[in-house]
């Protein structure tokens, strides 16, 4: 079965806000994770420099040996980046849809300031919900 | 559940006009981030000048390189970020698209590294770049004359280079 291995999300600056690491092996500790958060970033950016043609958005999917990355970025700048298994499908509905939890239970959570670590477990446990191979089966509808 | 539409936010890229050609441009760097060849067939913007677009690129690679080989899920054995990875040394990528163009990276044992830009729905060309790298064995690292760590001017391999990238669906 295809798994996910990690989930970022990071805001406009490049910093990471939120990480979500459901791999057991080559666990990264928090300040590895923010470094390659803003690594990220910057390569996302550069990405748009070298475009050959007009209106690139940045880099949506990375293949490597042993694992795909892809991203999504919002319309305000936020990325939302998950590291999973080469091939798993349905990736792009995810990020979708933790998007739209991210909305649903940070944005319009009162107490969360905007650019800061996410802090809200509403969006926790919808999240690890989401993140199960089975539900992510059926975004794939 | 509602979902994003299926709409653009970017308007979507030209298709390119060149006859059976999907390929935008090709870089070919040595270890040392010398640009040995740069060919171009199709690219309408020009972001920045020929050597600030070819360290960029280098620079970019590089940095993929690094972060891929950190953030490897697989492998417990990780060294530090920022630190040179050897050619074959830890896990590598061999591609990235973004919604107007796709690049697609190799790198050899010896540390030249093979790099297609190409139009964002073209397949998985890791064949393809090793076959550009036969060409490159053939016709340019096996030429006496050619001096290693200089840019090539072999008229053979840019001719061979040109028919085979045209034949790349």
């Amino acid at each position: 079965m295809a798994a996910i291995y990690s989930l970022y999300i990071i805001n406009k600056s490049g910093g990471l806000i939120f990480y979500k690491d459901c791999g057991t092996k080559g666990r990264m500790d928090t300040n590895d994770s923010l470094r390659v958060a803003s690594l990220w970033h910057s390569m996302h950016a550069i990405s748009q420099q070298l475009s050959p043609v007009n209106g690139c958005s940045g880099i949506e999917l990375l293949q490597a040996d042993t694992f795909d990355l892809h991203c999504f970025q919002s319309l305000p700048g936020t990325k939302f980046f998950v590291v999973c298994e080469p091939g798993t499908p349905h990736m792009e509905s995810l990020l979708r849809y933790v998007y739209e939890l991210y909305t649903d239970y940070v944005l319009k959570n009162p107490f969360y300031e905007i650019e800061m670590p996410i802090r809200c477990e509403l969006f926790d446990i919808n999240l690890t919900q989401a993140v199960q191979s089975d539900r992510v089966a059926l975004l794939g509808r | 559940m509602q979902f994003f539409g299926g709409s653009e936010i970017n308007p979507s890229p030209q298709v390119p006009t060149a006859s059976g050609n999907n390929a935008h441009m090709m870089y070919v760097f040595n270890r040392n981030g010398v640009c040995l060849l740069y060919k171009e067939w199709n690219r309408p913007l020009h972001t920045l000048n020929p050597q600030q677009d070819h360290k960029l690129m280098f620079g970019l690679l590089f940095s993929l390189k690094s972060l891929t080989a950190k953030m490897d899920p697989v492998n417990a054995e990780k060294g530090n970020l920022g630190v040179p990875q050897l050619p074959g040394q830890g896990c590598s990528f061999h591609s990235f698209r973004t919604n107007t163009y796709k690049l697609s990276f190799m790198e050899t044992p010896s540390g030249i590294k093979i790099i297609l830009v190409t139009h964002p729905k073209t397949g998985d060309l890791r064949e393809s770049l090793k076959y550009i790298y036969g060409l490159y064995v053939e016709y340019v690292a096996k030429n006496p004359i050619y001096n290693p760590g200089s840019p090539v001017k072999s008229e053979l391999f840019n001719t061979a280079l040109d028919q085979y990238v045209r034949s790349i669906s």
